[in-house]
């Protein structure tokens, strides 16, 4: 898949299904404004699984719904395979969207609903029912057409959406937490389905979520959003291994910061730095290194069993703490509880931290621990308890 | 139980009496009885004052009045609904009055849609509120003066004509379109409250997404905000076709000289001179508004009320 900041944007604007230049959306005027997109650009590739991941409130959904036509926008282009779109009505662009809360027709069949885009288009009644069956049959629901939405589980509707949206074969679908209602099992196999489906059928998608994990697992790319501007644009494993802010380091996975103080005295150089937390190896204390290793000593100070594996959260003598992630394949929840209190030193791979470009600042250094903020306490704590679910 | 000590130390509510936990014991154990005594109260209502009162009218709709004495007949005639069937007058005002609780209906649910629309789906949370209060405040109004104030306008001499007059034009005068209009003004709440409470409730990603998929506002106004917002239009209509149809004040006031079906009804009793033949008229708008009812009921509308 092509990357953004590693392709020249030499291409013609064609190349790109969605481009999207200075896009702004303001609620509200005066004091009370609320800039919900504080100027975006984002390139998505043609055939691209394209991912926008943030927290609610980060404006990701406002920027799908400028891409839709449901909002206009402040400022800003919005361009679809070239052809400016910002002024257009949504049936006027080729894109669709699968609806958080699905937005089927209730008094509408399935077989209707899947071929309402088409209806509109003025195909004839026997070929919609073709299609509208193919469009059922490629998301693994044949023979439901003739049942109302009411009678389907949230899965099936989910489904239903997807067809309803596939059927008119769009340039760009556009996803807006799909998942959101369905519970964790379900959502699991979805996400491998959708990925499949999207491959098989060749249209850029691009999916709106909160869920890290989800975003890393389906996307070709993501993007991650925060207070209305996206901080980084990468393949999720860059995304993930090579945050560039201490926001993307803690919303994608659990954020392990080293900042100034104890970078110096750990690794002596200046600058905060990132971790994660499966990369450190936890050994005994003053227990020697393998080259290329650097570690820092500390105390045990939180023992956390999760059946597969226990998150050890270790106070270092240098000041800051972090969380190392240890697989559970020989100890049981006996032995690693008896760490607590215990001396260790973590080792990890000098490449393995990387200096964040953008220094951690009490408003961006971590998205969800309520403690955040670390100049309102001795030790940057908050940062480290942020959990991957 | 020792009286100097609080077993509960406070915790539970002051007992109560002795009686009232009787009472309401002997209620838990019997849920008939307790049935019986909720519903006595509305039952009663319903059976003796509302279906009493209705029976009455359709046995009253068989006696006659002794034209001589003036005094009531009480034996079974049929009279009184042969001259109902068979005068052309009485037929001739039947239609009318039906083609006029038609129209109102019609024009009220043309109105009222749009309107309803702008308050559920456009409108701003401050905006609503003004506007559904000013679709409400008329129904706190006198009927009278509601009436008389559109008799002010649609007068021949009245603030319409008057308006008009600059265009060689006038306006309706009193007759049977003056009462019509009235008659819509009337009920139009009864119309723009239930297609905005079944506007509410349609999701705004319905509409959304019938755009999404290619459907100009036209389209998705009529494949799917009209068939979603049909039961409340009904519910709304049953409001304006009975209401238009028993009216019988509006036309005295506005309607000049035309009469409609209750107008029958209203003189054959207040003249005191026919009341069984009022109440054998009476059975047209009974009539009239249980077949509206029941062809309402093969649409399926009434369940998704």
């Amino acid at each position: 898949m092509p990357d953004a900041a590693a392709t020249p944007h030499t291409e013609p604007d064609t190349w790109w299904a969605v481009r999207l230049a200075g896009l702004r959306k303001t609620f509200g005027t005066g004091a009370g404004a609320v800039h919900a997109v504080d100027g975006v650009d984002l390139d998505i590739a043609d055939g691209e699984f394209f991912s926008m991941l943030g927290p609610s409130g980060s404006g990701k959904t406002t920027v799908l719904r400028m891409i839709a036509g449901f909002e206009l926008p402040t400022a800003g282009t919005v361009r679809l395979g070239g052809a400016d779109v910002t002024a257009l009505a949504p049936f006027q662009r080729d894109v669709n969207t699968v609806f958080q809360d699905y937005a089927l027709f209730p008094h509408m069949s399935v077989l209707d609903n899947v071929g309402y885009g088409l209806r509109v288009k003025g195909v004839r009644r026997a070929e919609r029912r073709v299609r509208a069956g193919e469009a059922l049959e490629a998301v693994r629901l044949p023979g439901y057409g003739d049942r109302k939405p009411s009678q389907l589980s949230g899965g099936q509707r989910q489904r239903v959406a997807l067809a309803r949206a596939l059927v008119n074969r769009p340039r760009v679908l556009l996803l807006d937490e799909p998942l959101g209602a369905l519970d964790l099992k379900l959502r699991e196999q979805m996400q491998i389905e959708l990925k499949s489906i999207q491959r098989d059928v060749g249209i850029t998608f691009v999916f709106v979520t909160h869920d890290q994990e989800e975003a890393l697992t389906m996307s070709d790319r993501v993007a991650v959003f925060h207070q209305g501007r996206v901080e980084q644009v990468g393949p999720p494993a860059q995304v993930y291994e090579r945050p560039r802010t201490a926001f993307v380091a803690g919303f994608v996975g659990t954020s392990n910061l080293l900042h100034p103080d104890a970078a110096r005295a750990v690794l002596g150089r200046d600058g905060t730095f990132s971790i994660r937390p499966e990369k450190l190896r936890v050994v005994e204390a003053g227990a020697a290194l393998a080259g290329g290793e650097v570690a820092a000593d500390g105390v045990v100070r939180e023992v956390v069993y999760a059946g597969a594996n226990t998150r050890l959260v270790v106070a270092l003598d240098a000041g800051d703490e972090l969380v190392a992630v240890q697989q559970n394949r020989r100890e049981s929840a006996a032995d690693v509880a008896a760490l607590r209190g215990q001396r260790v030193r973590l080792a990890w791979r000098a490449e393995h931290a990387f200096e964040l470009t953008h220094a951690p600042t009490p408003e961006n250094t971590d998205p969800q621990a309520p403690t955040s903020g670390s100049g309102s306490e001795p030790g940057p704590s908050g940062a480290t308890h942020a959990s991957p679910r | 139980m020792d009286p100097g000590v609080d077993p509960d130390q406070g915790l539970t509510r002051r007992r109560r009496p002795r009686a009232v936990v009787r009472v309401s014991g002997f209620l838990h154990r019997h849920p008939l009885v307790r049935l019986l005594g909720l519903l006595s109260a509305p039952m009663l209502w319903l059976v003796v004052a509302y279906l009493g009162s209705l029976a009455l009218m359709f046995a009253a709709a068989l006696w006659s009045v002794d034209s001589f004495t003036g005094n009531l007949i009480r034996v079974p005639t049929l009279d009184n609904l042969r001259t109902l069937i068979t005068q052309d007058v009485y037929r001739t005002v039947a239609l009318r009055s039906l083609a006029v609780a038609a129209s109102v209906t019609v024009v009220d649910a043309m109105i009222a849609l749009p309107m309803a629309f702008y308050l559920a789906k456009v409108a701003s949370p401050g905006t609503q509120r003004l506007l559904v209060a000013a679709v409400l405040t008329p129904l706190w109004a006198s009927y009278l003066v509601k009436a008389y104030a559109w008799r002010t306008m649609l007068a021949n001499d009245g603030v319409l004509s008057w308006a008009l007059r600059p265009f060689g034009t006038s306006g309706p005068d009193f007759g049977v379109v003056t009462t019509g209009i009235t008659l819509g003004y009337l009920w139009l709440p009864f119309m723009i409250l239930p297609i905005f409470a079944g506007l509410q409730r349609l999701p705004d990603s319905l509409l959304e997404a019938s755009a999404d998929l290619g459907a100009s506002a036209g389209w998705t106004f009529r494949s799917v905000v009209l068939p979603l917002v049909f039961p409340s239009i009904v519910a709304g209509s049953i409001f304006t076709f009975s209401l238009s149809l028993g009216d019988y004040i509006a036309v005295k006031i506005v309607g000049g000289s035309t009469q409609l079906f209750a107008n029958i009804i209203y003189d054959s009793i207040a003249g005191g001179t026919n009341p069984p033949f009022a109440a054998a008229a009476a059975l047209f708008p009974v009539l009239a508004v249980l077949l509206y009812l029941a062809l309402i009921r093969r649409t399926g509308a009434l369940e998704n009320l």
